[in-house]
């Protein structure tokens, strides 16, 4: 085959990949972008090159203290997450023998065959007032009211992180059971203990999969709607909520697309903040 | 085979696949609808009756709708489900036709709900009345004082401080702080908007939650809540049997009534068809039907459905008593655009608080 032959059998192996990113991807967003810069008046849309929108977040103080509470939230769910999912994956690379893995993997994804929203609402009823956790501590006498639960920052946090636990396990597994047995053999030859061994040698060699697992947990939970909407009671709104609003009654898609792409800056520079240590391969 | 035949074989399949595809469009109506259309007892014998299948679509939100319809071709719906104060903003993107008020039982309804000035435009009738209630308090009897519920002021007092959950929807809320402080509803503007503002910042930091339809019903089942601000008989009367605790009222002060209007697409293909489901609809064994739908209840417009439902079914929908709900309350907030914007943010800013 020509050099000419080969270089159009490649563009036509990638062909349809650029295409569907091109329909779904580039064309939605330029639309985003374009309707994030119309405006509204009354019902009527107004094409143009408008910066109304984005003024709006630092005139209106609801906007800018939804995107801090979504950043807040986000950042504790992606923390908790990895700091609950490190030791599963290790316990479950490590500790678990091998012919076991496999279940001991499907357990801990089992929570992900339930619906989200199913799931959410059962959370609502575990974190009720004379739900399971109240009632526990009531009658182990470790509080004598019970506590507020639902409706709160830590119910829409314990949701989140659930879910997202789930998700880090399986790519910190996978960075786990790829590391030769000798990396940890060479650094005790060498005289490190278990924990310089973790903090020098493991720790960095893992860093792609929990990035990653971080990284995807950071880009789904910011972009949430159900989740807050359900277990946060609206006691304090996310940016995805505030879109919501903006669509449901007066149809503000300019304003609903300037939060949008407020979003997708967020997470162009989460990327960038990652990128060093992103390994989407590894999934 | 030969290839003749093949040809024959294929063409006669095209022919009668596109038969009855033209058969089928003739048999379906497309119906965006709130989530009490969906109920199969009230479409069924529509459906049986004139041979027909219904598709419904749910949605929430008036913009939503709105921009459903904008992306629609015309006759891709037939019948709109809608707000009663927002059948004026329809009429005006001229999403819904002009239907024959001269069918419509509106002699048979209850005077407070037929509302005119609503449902029509220039003396031209664009849709009618379909079910109506109220959004006032609900509340938990065996855990509050219901003399308590009976006026605003107490209702988000700082005794049932934590205990309040707040209905999702800033008009009918914002309706009610403007009650508790003598605006009427219709009177909402910019110059009052402050004294409301103040209101609902009270009742913001009173509440636990601020809540959706299921939400609320679940605080207030599962004892997180005790008093949802924005309830009514919509809310509880689904848990009524299983709690009967659980109840609500109309404080001395008033509450906000909510309605909801049908009509017909502009540019259905099959106008007759839709108005036949309207007129179902507002009949009196619809209208029944409509009441009592397993997504939420309220009162149907028409008060001779009151024939077709049980002493029970009445005795919840507190049937006896709407004289005096109905001379009690008042309709909605219907702000103007700029006013709608001013109320959202206000709503927005109360709920970031």
């Amino acid at each position: 085959m020509t050099a000419t032959g080969q270089r159009a059998q490649g563009w036509g192996f990638v062909a349809p990949a650029l295409l569907w990113t091109f329909a779904f991807f580039i064309v939605p967003f330029i639309v985003m972008g374009a309707m994030s810069l119309a405006t509204l008046d009354g019902r009527t849309l107004i094409w143009g090159l408008s910066f109304q929108n984005y003024a709006e977040l630092a005139e209106k103080r609801f906007l800018w203290r939804a995107i801090i509470v979504s950043l807040e939230i986000t950042l504790t769910v992606t923390v908790v997450s990895v700091v609950l999912a490190y030791p599963l994956a290790w316990i479950i690379a490590f500790n678990v023998p091998k012919r076991w893995q496999r279940l001991a993997l499907l357990l801990a994804i089992l929570p992900f065959w339930t619906s989200y929203v199913v799931r959410s609402y059962a959370w609502l009823l575990v974190l009720a007032r004379d739900g399971v956790v109240n009632q526990t501590m009531l009658n182990l006498g470790l509080i004598a009211e019970p506590l507020t639960l639902a409706n709160t920052r830590f119910a829409t946090v314990t949701g989140f992180v659930h879910f997202f636990v789930m998700l880090l396990t399986l790519t910190i597994y996978a960075n786990l059971v790829q590391l030769s047995p000798n990396y940890r053999r060479a650094a005790q030859d060498l005289g490190a203990s278990a924990f310089q061994t973790f903090r020098h040698v493991i720790l960095p060699l893992t860093l792609p999969g929990i990035v990653t697992g971080a990284f995807l947990t950071f880009v789904l939970c910011i972009g949430d709607y159900v989740t807050p909407q359900i277990l946060g009671g609206n006691t304090e709104l996310t940016v995805p909520q505030v879109i919501m609003v903006q669509l449901g009654r007066r149809a503000d898609f300019p304003l609903a697309a300037a939060l949008a792409i407020v979003l997708m800056g967020i997470v162009t520079v989460a990327y960038l903040a990652a990128a060093r240590w992103l390994r989407l391969d590894r999934l | 085979m030969d290839m003749t035949k093949l040809t024959s074989t294929l063409l006669a399949t095209t022919v009668l696949t596109c038969a009855a595809g033209a058969a089928t469009a003739q048999d379906q109506l497309n119906a965006l609808v709130w989530c009490d259309h969906m109920d199969p007892e009230l479409i069924a014998p529509f459906e049986a009756e004139h041979n027909v299948t219904v598709n419904l679509r749910e949605y929430e939100g008036t913009g939503a709708a709105l921009a459903l319809l904008d992306q629609s071709r015309p006759g891709d719906w037939d019948v709109l489900v809608i707000d009663g104060i927002d059948v004026f903003r329809a009429v005006d993107a001229g999403i819904l036709a002009p239907i024959d008020a001269a069918q419509l039982p509106t002699a048979d309804f209850f005077p407070e709900v037929v509302m005119e000035e609503v449902n029509t435009v220039d003396g031209v009738t664009y849709a009618v009345t379909e079910k109506f209630g109220y959004n006032t308090i609900s509340y938990n009897a065996a855990n509050v004082d219901p003399a308590d519920m009976e006026s605003l002021a107490t209702v988000w007092s700082e005794k049932y401080d934590g205990r309040i959950s707040i209905y999702d929807y800033y008009l009918p809320v914002m309706g009610l702080a403007a009650i508790s402080q003598g605006i009427a509803t219709a009177d909402i503007g910019s110059d009052n908007l402050g004294a409301i503002g103040e209101v609902m910042g009270t009742m913001r930091s009173r509440a636990a939650s601020v809540a959706g339809v299921v939400a609320a019903q679940t605080a207030l089942a599962t004892g997180e809540v005790d008093i949802v601000v924005g309830g009514g008989e919509w809310l509880t009367a689904v848990l009524a049997e299983e709690q009967p605790d659980l109840t609500w009222t109309i404080p001395a002060e008033g509450a906000v009534r909510w309605t909801q209007s049908i009509g017909v697409v502009e540019g259905t293909q099959q106008p007759d068809l839709a108005l036949e489901f309207v007129k179902y609809i507002v009949s009196p064994e619809g209208q029944a039907r409509l009441a009592t739908s397993s997504c939420f209840w309220g009162m149907p417009a028409n008060a001779l459905a009151g024939d077709f439902l049980t002493d029970d079914q009445k005795a919840v929908l507190r049937w006896d008593d709407q004289p005096d709900y109905l001379a009690l309350t008042q309709l909605y907030p219907a702000p103007d655009d700029a006013l709608d914007a001013d109320m959202q943010d206000m709503w927005l800013d109360t709920l970031s608080q």
